[in-house]
């Protein structure tokens, strides 16, 4: 039996559960909930398999929120207050929630940012998202060059991720495990989660490949709509 | 003189029977391991403060130093795994009577040892490493590393048993649960002869 069929097997779950489109995972009581994928998990084959975005999405995921919502419990002043806004004053929080709400708070805003930027058939950005990117890094391809190797560069897990400043100015930043540009206040107009689990299933140790083949899932027009936010003082996480 | 990757004490299909396998071990032996070694020569190779070093060496100067940060990633994980292969094996799980005694003087039983490993594996936040220690004062505990450190950069004492919990380690074989990995390397895996060789 080859290496996909085991995994299959391993997994208990056959193809069919894959095809069916995510958001049916139990929700945990708090103020957090898992958001829908808003595609279908084989959206984004080849590149990102089906089986992958499940425990992405499903599980690990998933996982984030109900950490988050457990960790709020006792603290319902912090559990009101917006994701970003709890992310953007770390060091204001209560101590004893400030790791769990930076690792699983980090968590969630990532996930919901990269779902969110995924799931479309690459290609390149118009108009003034074009001339923002070819102004800040060159052009598309010389910040792709950069992306990935700023990626492959984040030694352990972690993401790399653009950011967006309210004039419009785009950057490049890589941080580890869960943390987050929206901890120092910035904006993120597209991220790449280099945890090995986003990618081990299909690649292996392969990260550049993984990079590599990542933009092609990207959904310009979504990230268009993120990069109009951030200079309207809109975009949220 | 360049470092190199040691053999597998097993065969790449030993661990199999046991939950780890043949593709997992492959890959993190012959690609994951072998790129550490890799990448810590060129450090080597490009940096004449590093030649000559053994690897202790290399892993206690480079700690705590930005601008060794790859050299101290390298470098750990090549020590790291080269314990981690050591002290697994195909006959894993069963703890000889000195260290089951020590253990039992040390965190009340055998099973609050387990408890305490598994916290420490569950709680290390993204990649990293659990181990248990021999410290100064003689007695055994669990603690646990980001990345590529260990309890030789730290200073808490020395390696009896190292675990790895990046995810490459577990996810073809248990995917995103990393509990269930870790119970299953402590009963199956874990070479506790290994371990109790070590002890002072
Ligand atoms: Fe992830
Ligand atoms: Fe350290
Ligand atoms: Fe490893």
């Amino acid at each position: 039996m080859g290496a996909i069929g085991r995994r299959s097997v391993l997994l208990g779950a056959g193809l069919l559960p894959l095809l069916r489109i995510s958001g049916a995972a139990a929700q945990a009581p708090g103020p957090f909930s898992l958001p829908p994928l808003g595609y279908a998990f084989e959206a984004n084959e080849p590149h990102i398999d089906a089986q992958t975005m499940m425990i992405h999405h499903d599980r690990h995921h998933a996982a984030y929120v109900a950490n988050l919502n457990a960790a709020l419990k006792d603290y319902p002043q912090v559990a009101a207050m917006p994701l970003e806004a709890m992310l953007g004053k770390l060091a204001e929080l209560p101590e004893p929630i400030r790791a769990a709400v930076r690792n699983n708070g980090g968590g969630h805003a990532n996930h919901t940012m990269f779902w969110g930027v995924m799931g479309g058939k690459g290609g390149a950005p118009s108009g003034s998202l074009a001339e923002a990117i070819t102004r800040d890094f060159g052009g598309l391809e010389a910040l792709q060059g950069a992306f990935n190797k700023a990626g492959l560069g984040q030694f352990g897990s972690g993401w790399v991720f653009v950011t967006v400043a309210k004039d419009g100015k785009l950057g490049l930043v890589a941080r580890p495990n869960q943390d987050t540009p929206l901890q120092d206040g910035a904006r993120v107009l597209l991220g790449n989660d280099v945890w090995e689990h986003a990618y081990y299933l299909k690649y292996q140790n392969r990260r550049a490949d993984y990079l590599a083949a990542w933009w092609n899932v990207l959904d310009w027009t979504r990230i268009a709509a993120r990069f109009e936010a951030a200079k309207a003082g809109t975009l949220a996480i | 003189m360049a470092f190199t990757l040691p053999a597998l004490p097993y065969s790449v299909n030993a661990l199999a029977a046991n939950n780890m396998q043949q593709e997992t071990l492959e890959l993190h032996h012959g690609k994951h391991h072998n790129a550490y070694v890799t990448a810590l020569n060129g450090f080597v190779d490009a940096n004449a403060a590093l030649q000559g070093k053994t690897l202790e060496e290399i892993v206690k100067l480079s700690h705590g130093d930005a601008s060794l940060a790859g050299v101290f990633n390298n470098a750990g994980q090549h020590w790291n795994h080269i314990i981690f292969w050591e002290n697994m094996s195909p006959n894993g799980g069963g703890i000889p009577g000195k260290l089951e005694a020590k253990l039992i003087a040390d965190f009340g039983s055998v099973q609050a040892f387990k408890d305490s490993f598994k916290t420490a594996a569950t709680t290390q936040f993204g990649s990293g490493w659990a181990w248990l220690v021999q410290g100064a004062d003689g007695k055994l505990k669990t603690t646990k590393t980001p990345n590529g450190s260990n309890p030789l950069a730290t200073g808490e004492g020395k390696v009896l048993l190292g675990c790895d919990v990046w995810e490459h380690s577990y996810y073809l074989d248990f995917r995103n649960v990393r509990p269930a990995y870790v119970d299953n390397w402590l009963n199956k895996l874990a070479n506790y002869e290994y371990a109790e060789a070590q002890l002072g």
